[in-house]
């Protein structure tokens, strides 16, 4: 085991990092306003559709895409969830099926397939630094949000007694909205992500990240730096398993696709077998406010 | 009392008009026009005794997989995980079968194939349930998570026990098959609508008894509707996620009966088409009683069947969406009725009291 | 006329909910320097009257006024025209700290970020100038509830409020907490720089007598008196309180000799959050006896409860119960088999323990009492015997007085008092050996409190335990044969209270506040 391979199995991390880091810290950012964002795994699907949209026009075209796909989806979400008080779980599955159906229908619509896209020789380009930096730095920053500005006091604050922030002025809804489109914007770089490295989009491309990094928020104890260290173990697990395949060992396709979720499985009974220490959910996550 | 009624039904309405207007708006952008859509949905449908079949066909693991949704929600917990329990559910039937001896008799081929299909789909609903027990897990990820596993898992298998250049197992012996519906009702001649659609029946009807008349369907019920009081009422709380969760699993797992007993007589790879998470659709729809899941089902098997319908039209990938649309709608419109029934006379005294409450001490 | 305009008035206020009147023509005005104190049965209409002065229930007729001028009341404009309300729950974000809870709304910035330092000392200097000192960067969740009291004052008082509304603020404070914080409030009154006015709801008639100017009180959400506090006397303001003469229920006293022992808790120590909720409570209950646990909320009493029932896993101790031979260990029994050796519990909050809302009142009856309504021989495929079932609901609907006597009524439709009547037959029903009673008449109205001291008072004498856990002195006096004072954690001291000579208040208020037995 050499420097060399170590620093591969890094750089292999980081890069399989980022959709896990950034819908870690969207589902953070979310949670932390009191909103379940079961939506992430939908949100990064609908933005590296709309990435790989947009992208015969240019990669900032496609970028731009998926962000603004990733806010959109976001919009509806919020609203349905804060401002018509449905059931968060519900809206966050529908919005799941609703990004994997109109994935698929796209798919036949605009490329004739129903499992995946042409190859998008727009996105050439050694995009990797640009996206891990950003990642990176999206969980700095976020801890500096949450910590250090009125705005993230306000969120902390809705997040846990909604009631009692709202006695003090503080406009629970619009927080609450605001949390959650930032989730869809921080989680539709991860799907933009995913489009930019594969350079082309499959259906399903997303394949659960979304839900493994509900995992690592968990994790993370509804931290965003501790989300983006769960999100980057994960990372880690899968780039193991693919660096070790490539060098010939005997592992099939499935069990490295199986993975990542099989070791959240086994990392979900290891916390409960733990404990949980102190870190513990938002107190009023899920509940609207009327 | 009538009132009540009407806004009961209004979300369902509503839903409906949301998912043709999403229907008609991407029939349009597929450059088609929706009324030809509408059509050849009919048409496709319950415009013929064929297509009712289908619709029937297409019903069925639905009734199944909505059932297994639902029974988890009454106890509280969120099943997501019916896709991947109608896939093992599936895979064991068409194992147990194959292994069979090809004389079984059907009286003793079908109960042990019916149990394989039961018992596998049970097993996965009581991991998601052990999950949440013992190291509180939300049901919601590990069930989300299992359905992963349980897809790159069967395509592990498959490579085992797949049958040599196809993507599907040995056929089942012949006690173990579903006899059609066209047996006894000849006008459904050609459709694929099987006993499995019996079996749906005799488990929703036994799930509506389980619920209102037994000591197991009362615990059930009062764990999903208040935790906390259930435990004071000395309910084994964690028992009792668990016991459900594989009961719920277990019936989403007979509905891979549909298609392996009742229709091609062995496990293909892709046979779901998605059927676990529009059972989610179909539950909430059905407001997660036995008989309203039925109705539901019956209408997301009409879409799906009328999927297939217009596929010369619009890929059927727009039925997927309209799932979404229609479950988005009735989350979004369902806390809006709730408000409305309460600010109904008579119903207004809970309010009341609330407020009285707050008085004291 | 130089008197400025009252702080905030009410004229002719009217707020329905449905059929019934919360507040039904009130006028009532605060003025500068003022203190009114508020008092009324539970249910009088209260909190009502003070959620439309501050604009969280919309009024049904009359008028609010701030300084004066008519308003449509808001919460915004509360806080603008300087009203401050603190509600009877705490309203405090637990993982924040005091300045955090304090600013939260008008948070101090610098360069666009959150002035921590400043909001620290803003915070510490508020709090020093009104004597409620507190460390502004400890996280709430730390405080106990008498320093939480003081955070939300301080919130008030941060936004500038001249007009203090407090909702019960002394309900979950010691004695002397409770003095300490009215000394506090007079001050922050009597100040004539401030031009502050109070006005303070309460049901605690010495407090009312020890800092009000004037006393209003509601019955049934109408005024019925506005009188100065000098002027009249307790046994006045108790009168128009109640409104009418009470059949006073009688305590027959114990028979002599002694009564075998139905729970027996041995050094009971449970820990709740990392915190020791209960450190070493040792007490007996007999047969025939009611033993009542006297003390400031918090104090253990619902861990005791809990840990008794079951429901919260014990450190060390035990819990022992008679059974027909002899006393039996309890400790590590499960739920169910507590209720089947003949335990039986009236929770605190009926709504989370006590019932299931959406449930009919005959399925609620079945609530753990499963067993003797279900037959069957697989177990767990037990079928209801649902005539019995009705029978048996109907049976208690009347000898409760539920109202409406409709078994199949969901238990949302019943008012608080008839679902608190609800819990007390279906616990009662099983004929327990030891009942633990929490709370068991809180926010219901007189006759349902009568109806359930009569029905504890009867499972006494015939024969069952019964633990009564109440915040109310007056329920203990009358019903418990002796009162065991819980201060943190603790058995402070057991006094025998028979019916010719009852405790005194005074020397029980002195214990629960920690004094020396």
């Amino acid at each position: 085991m050499s420097a060399s391979w170590l620093l591969g199995l890094g750089v292999t991390t980081l890069r399989l990092g980022v959709p896990y880091i950034m819908a870690a810290l969207g589902g953070t950012v979310s949670e932390r306003a009191g909103v379940i964002n079961i939506a992430l795994e939908g949100l990064l699907l609908l933005s590296a559709l709309a990435a790989a949209l947009g992208a015969p026009h240019g990669a900032a075209a496609a970028a731009l895409a998926g962000l603004g796909a990733g806010l959109a989806a976001a919009a509806v979400f919020g609203l349905l969830t804060v401002l018509l008080r449905a059931n968060q779980v519900v809206c966050g599955v529908a919005m799941f099926l609703l990004a994997d159906g109109l994935s698929r229908f796209l798919l036949k619509v605009v490329y004739g397939s129903t499992s995946n896209s042409p190859r998008l020789g727009q996105l050439e380009g050694h995009w990797a630094p640009l996206f891990v930096t950003g990642a990176l730095l999206a969980g700095l920053l976020l801890h500096g949000l949450l910590g250090a500005t009125t705005f993230g006091l306000r969120l902390r604050a809705v997040g846990e007694h909604p009631a009692a922030a709202r006695s003090l002025g503080v406009p629970v809804h619009r927080v609450r909205l605001l949390a959650v489109l930032l989730s869809g914007l921080l989680t539709s770089v991860g799907g933009i992500w995913l489009v930019f490295d594969q350079r082309q989009f499959v259906a399903l491309m997303s394949g659960g990240r979304g839900f493994i990094a509900l995992a690592a928020m968990i994790f993370g104890g509804w931290r965003p730096l501790g989300a983006v260290g769960a999100a980057l173990l994960f990372a880690l697990a899968e780039a193991l398993a693919v660096r070790l395949q490539a060098q010939g060992l005997p592992l099939p396709n499935y069990a490295v696709q199986m993975l990542p979720c099989g070791l959240t499985l086994v990392a979900l009974g290891l916390r409960g077998a733990m404990g949980t220490r102190g870190s513990r959910p938002p107190a009023a996550l899920g509940q609207p406010l009327d | 009392m009538r009132t009540t009624l009407v806004l009961r039904a209004l979300p369902p309405l509503w839903a409906a008009l949301c998912a043709l207007a999403a229907a008609s708006a991407l029939t349009l952008l597929h450059g088609e026009s929706p009324r030809e859509l509408y059509r050849l949905l009919w048409a496709g449908t319950w415009g013929s005794a064929y297509g009712i079949g289908q619709v029937l066909f297409k019903a069925t693991p639905l009734l199944f997989c909505g059932l297994g949704v639902a029974m988890a929600l009454r106890a509280g917990l969120f099943n997501i995980g019916a896709e991947g329990q109608i896939t093992v559910g599936a895979f064991a039937a068409a194992l147990s079968g194959a292994a069979l001896p090809a004389a079984t008799p059907a009286w003793l081929a079908l109960p042990t194939v019916l149990l394989c299909a039961f018992g596998a789909g049970a097993a996965l609903g009581a991991v998601a349930g052990l999950f949440r027990w013992l190291a509180g897990a939300h049901e919601v990820i590990v069930t989300m998570m299992l359905n992963f596993v349980v897809r790159a898992a069967m395509v592990g298998l498959g490579g085992h026990v797949f049958l040599r250049e196809s993507v599907h197992t040995a056929p089942v012996v012949a006690g173990a098959e579903l006899p059609r519906l066209s047996r006894y009702l000849p006008a459904l001649h050609g459709s694929a609508a099987n006993a499995s659609l019996l079996l749906g029946l005799l488990v929703c009807a036994g799930c509506a008894l389980l619920l209102s008349r037994t000591r197991a369907g009362f615990v059930l019920r009062t764990l999903g509707s208040n935790e906390e009081a259930a435990r004071a009422a000395g309910v084994h709380v964690g028992r009792t996620w668990t016991w459900a969760l594989a009961l719920a699993g277990g019936v989403a797992g007979l509905g891979g009966t549909n298609f392996v007993l009742g229709y091609k007589h062995y496990y293909e790879d892709g046979f779901s088409g998605g059927v676990g998470y529009m059972g989610i659709a179909v539950a909430v729809l059905g407001h997660n009683r036995p008989l309203g899941v039925l109705l539901a089902a019956l209408l997301f098997g009409t879409l799906s069947q009328g999927g297939l319908a217009v596929h010369a039209l619009v890929p059927r990938e727009l039925i997927d969406v309209l799932t979404a649309v229609v479950l988005l709608t009735l989350a979004a419109s369902q806390p809006a009725v709730q408000r409305l029934l309460q600010a109904q006379p008579g119903a207004r005294r809970e309010k009341e009291q609330d407020e009285k409450d707050k008085e004291g001490p | 006329m130089s008197a400025p305009p009252p702080l905030c008035e009410a004229v002719d206020l009217s707020v329905r909910y449905g059929s019934l009147w919360a507040n039904r023509g009130v006028s009532l005005a605060v003025r500068p320097g003022e203190v009114v104190a508020l008092v009324g049965e539970n249910g009088a209409g209260k909190s009502t009257l003070l959620h439309a002065l501050y604009g969280l229930v919309p009024l049904d007729g009359g008028q609010v006024r701030y300084h004066g001028q008519p308003v449509v009341p808001s919460p915004q404009r509360a806080i603008a025209a300087g009203l401050g309300l603190v509600h009877q729950h705490f309203m405090l974000v637990p993982p924040l700290t005091v300045a955090e809870n304090v600013i939260l709304g008008q948070e101090p910035r610098k360069h666009g970020l959150l002035d921590r330092r400043r909001a620290e000392e803003e915070v510490r200097a508020l709090a020093v100038r009104h004597g409620l000192a507190i460390d502004p960067r400890r996280p709430v969740a730390d405080l106990s509830v008498g320093e939480a009291q003081r955070v939300e004052i301080l919130k008030v008082l941060y936004r500038g409020a001249r007009l203090l509304i407090l909702d019960e603020p002394t309900a979950v404070l010691t004695p002397a907490e409770a003095e300490g914080m009215l000394r506090v409030l007079r001050q922050l009154v009597s100040d004539p720089a401030g031009g502050r006015g109070l006005l303070l709801v309460t049901h605690k008639l010495d407090e009312v007598m020890a800092v009000a100017d004037r006393v209003v009180v509601l019955r049934q959400g109408e005024l019925v008196a506005s009188l100065p506090a000098q002027a009249c006397s307790p046994a006045e303001i108790a009168r128009a309180m109640v409104g009418r003469e009470l059949q006073p229920v009688r305590r027959h006293p114990r028979p002599a000799g002694p009564a075998e022992v139905a729970l027996a808790v041995h050094e009971l120590v449970v820990e709740r959050d990392g915190v020791r909720r209960l450190d070493g409570v040792t007490l007996q209950v007999r047969a025939g006896e009611v033993l009542g646990i006297a003390g400031v909320e918090g104090n253990g009493q619902t861990e005791l409860c809990a840990a008794v029932m079951g429901l919260l896993p014990v450190r060390s101790g035990s819990v022992q119960l008679a059974s027909a031979a002899g006393l039996r260990d309890i400790t590590h029994l499960p739920v169910r088999a507590r209720r089947e050796a003949g335990l039986a519990w009236v929770p605190e909050d009926r709504h989370r323990h006590g019932l299931v809302l959406d449930f009919s009142l005959a399925d609620n009856l079945l609530l753990g009492h499963e067993g003797a309504f279900c037959t069957g021989w697989l177990p767990w495929l037990q079928v209801i015997d649902r005539r019995r079932l009705l029978r048996h609901g109907r049976q208690l609907l009347d000898e409760y007085d539920i109202q409406p006597p409709e078994v199949q009524a969901p238990a949302r439709a019943l008012s608080g008092g008839n679902q608190q009547k609800l819990v007390v037959a279906r616990e009662l029903s099983a004929q327990p050996r030891v009942i633990l009673a929490a709370q068991p008449t809180r926010g219901v109205d007189v006759g349902a409190i009568q109806t359930i001291h009569a029905q504890l008072l009867g499972a006494r004498d015939r024969g069952a335990a019964v633990l009564l856990v109440s915040a109310e002195l007056d329920e203990l006096q009358k019903l418990a044969d002796r009162i065991a004072v819980l201060y943190r954690g603790r058995i402070r001291a057991v006094l025998d209270n028979p019916p010719s000579c009852p405790v005194q208040r005074a020397r029980l208020g002195e214990l629960m506040a920690g004094g020396m037995a």
